[in-house]
């Protein structure tokens, strides 16, 4: 294949003449990461605490306290409610005032010095489950170190474990799921305002009539697919950029790895996901359709990929697909380099998935394109 | 005779209505050749097949020795090509468009910085360069689509309907260009609905349903028709039309604007029975035999040939 670096010029220099003056345009590319960064950024946030809790504490006792106490220093939890009686926690609980309700028998205080299992009863809002699902793991946690500390306290300091278990969460300590959320969302947001953009170039040309002047002219349908890529490489350039920022100065996301080995994954993974959005662009007959194609392949892009949900978890099928979307690779890219400090070593393998995503996408919608106009 | 762009039995179906039948055109190096037909004859169809742009069912053509199915890259480098639809970019500039076709063509540098120069004089455009395409008028967007198909010096220039939504004065200059270009030796494939534009071709081609029926020089043309027209001009071009329908002799009768044209081989008959019909109405009128003009013989062959297809009509 035969191509002039002259005429791929001409290309990249028209569509930016195209794009600057299309406000529109310019809104998706400046805006759309921006707010999308926000929104996503806070509104999918997993991370619970804080939650607002109904304390129902018949005992009285120093020992009751101590432990509201320890439950409300976890930051887990916020005393928000006494309750004199079971309804009152009913009552909070359903009318979704309170989250969680804690139950202090009378006994507690009591069974606890004379060495007996004291029990306490946790109330769990479980319609959501990644909330119920907090609630229990930290409550859990707080009163499993509460119980050694009283052990220690009755029967001197020598306790006798079998079992003594670390946990130690590497890479984001505080499992805060925005440093998580970030770093696929940034691949998230690439995919779509790229695949967006390059969707309508060519069917665009197609609708106002200009490809049929651009056909007849000797240019080659590589310059063509070159030309149109690289202008939304650039831009995508200025948009992971844009998010990066962002992640770094508002979110606070700290960057372990290297920003430069990130922009080099970022093209690599452009030039696939623009050549599906060229795919489309060429396949489709209007610019609605091809709007249309694009939002069906952002879904699975965005549901797949490990963005939102483990891969782990995903049935065979599921997981097969998963496999064949570039942006699966590119967020596993994005999340070492962002949190583990990954470099090129761990990375090899993804590095040459999404350089052949990119060859095949680029040579598909090659061939695809037709010279013609029919 | 040297001929620059030939068609040999091309035929292009869309489902299966042929949209050009067995079509053999032979056009002289230098020279204007003019298609001319009524809308939906094919006219559009030949000319996007002989720039590459439609794969011909059958049959193929040449352009300066070149193959346009085998060669058509090879083609594409001496073609210009106006669509009948403004293909330039609307959000681009005058000189941004020129600039572009001319990198595509990969005109060298300092060649396409005085081709823009002279194209812009040359179209009258120079005042213009720096708006949006978009923002011109009709006759100046197809000066402009003109000069961006000049720009790499084309051999052979195909125009689509290039006057179409454009003003007279516009129109008289875009043909006085076309002479100019036709002097440097280029040869120029241009397809019109209008016959005062087919008589200034060197040639024309009278397409019907999708094959040539007639080609010739246009006065070749006139002069074959053989056949005399009487030229009616009456307060009442209707009354007049309803009276000379009914004259049995009378072949052919159309209105042109104002003027009722009646069609006969033995037009002292009828030109006899018009001035009885036209004196009894008490119509004021005048009654001369003409000369015809491409228009009447167009219409001529082109109503003879849908009454050989569908029946006569009245």
């Amino acid at each position: 294949m035969n191509f002039n670096m002259k005429r791929i010029k001409a290309i990249i220099k028209k569509e930016f003449s195209q794009i600057k003056r299309d406000k529109r345009t310019i809104a998706i590319i400046i805006m759309m990461p921006i707010m999308e960064l926000l929104l996503f950024g806070y509104a999918a946030s997993t991370s619970v605490d804080h939650i607002p809790t109904a304390v129902l504490d018949k005992d009285m006792g120093r020992e009751s306290r101590e432990l509201v106490d320890k439950l409300t220093n976890s930051q887990y939890f916020d005393m928000d409610y006494y309750a004199d009686n079971m309804d009152d926690i009913e009552y909070y609980i359903d009318n979704g005032y309170a989250k969680a309700g804690i139950v202090i028998p009378p006994d507690f205080s009591a069974s606890l010095k004379s060495g007996k299992t004291a029990q306490i009863q946790l109330i769990v809002d479980g319609t959501d489950p990644t909330t119920a699902q907090t609630i229990l793991s930290s409550a859990g946690g707080v009163v499993q170190s509460m119980s050694v500390e009283i052990i220690q306290e009755t029967r001197g300091t020598f306790v006798p474990q079998s079992l003594d278990l670390r946990s130690r969460v590497w890479y984001n300590p505080d499992m805060s799921s925005i440093y998580f959320n970030i770093p696929g969302l940034m691949g998230v947001i690439l995919q779509t305002v790229t695949l967006m953009l390059t969707s309508f170039s060519i069917v665009r040309e197609r609708e106002r009539g200009t490809m049929e002047q651009l056909i007849v002219t000797p240019i080659t349908k590589m310059e063509l697919m070159i030309g149109k890529i690289i202008p939304y490489v650039i831009i995508g350039f200025v948009d992971i950029v844009l998010a990066l920022a962002l992640s770094v100065f508002w979110f606070r996301v700290p960057i372990a790895g290297s920003i430069t080995l990130l922009l080099l994954f970022s093209a690599v993974f452009l030039f696939g996901a623009l050549g599906v959005g060229l795919i489309i662009s060429t396949v489709s007959k209007s610019q609605l359709q091809a709007m249309q194609l694009s939002m069906f392949m952002i879904m699975p892009n965005i549901l797949l990929s490990g963005y939102m949900f483990p891969r782990e978890a995903m049935p065979e099928i599921i997981h097969g697909i998963s496999n064949v979307l570039p942006l699966t690779y590119f967020i596993k890219v994005l999340r070492g380099i962002i949190l583990k400090g990954n470099g090129f070593g761990e990375l090899y393998k993804e590095f040459a998935i999404l350089v052949a995503f990119g060859i095949v996408f680029l040579a598909l919608a090659t061939l695809k394109f037709k010279k013609k106009i029919d | 005779m040297e001929h620059d762009i030939q068609t040999f039995s091309l035929v292009k179906k869309f489902g299966d209505v042929p949209a050009v039948d067995n079509l053999n055109i032979n056009v002289r190096k230098n020279t204007i050749y003019g298609l001319v037909g009524p809308d939906g004859a094919g006219k559009t169809t030949t000319m996007r097949m002989l720039c590459s742009l439609l794969k011909p069912d059958s049959g193929t053509g040449k352009i300066g020795g070149h193959d346009i199915v085998k060669d058509s890259e090879e083609i594409k480098k001496h073609i210009g090509y106006m669509p009948q639809k403004f293909s330039l970019y609307g959000d681009l500039t005058v000189i941004e468009n020129l600039e572009f076709y001319s990198e595509i063509y990969q005109v060298p540098k300092r060649e396409s910085k005085e081709k823009i120069q002279f194209l812009l004089e040359f179209s009258n455009l120079k005042n213009h360069s720096y708006k949006l395409a978009d923002q011109l008028s009709g006759g100046m967007k197809q000066k402009l689509a003109l000069s961006c198909n000049l720009i790499h010096t084309p051999k052979y220039l195909f125009l689509d309907e290039p006057t179409i939504g454009v003003d007279p004065v516009a129109r008289r200059e875009l043909w006085k260009i076309l002479f100019d270009l036709r002097e440097q030796g280029v040869t120029i494939f241009v397809s019109t609905p209008y016959m005062d534009e087919a008589e200034r071709c060197d040639e024309i081609g009278l397409m019907y349903s999708g094959s040539i029926i007639k080609n010739d020089r246009p006065d070749n043309i006139i002069r074959d028709f053989g056949k005399h027209i009487l030229c009616v001009v009456s307060d009442d071009s209707y009354a007049a039309r309803e009276a000379a329908l009914g004259i049995a002799s009378a072949e052919d009768v159309y209105l042109l604007g104002e003027e009722l044209h009646v069609i006969s081989d033995n037009i002292e008959i009828i030109r006899r029975e018009l001035e009885q019909l036209l004196k009894s109405m008490n119509a004021d009128y005048t009654i001369n035999e003409i000369t015809p003009t491409l228009e009447d013989v167009f219409v001529n062959i082109v109503k003879s040939r849908t009454e050989m297809t569908y029946g006569k009509r009245n």
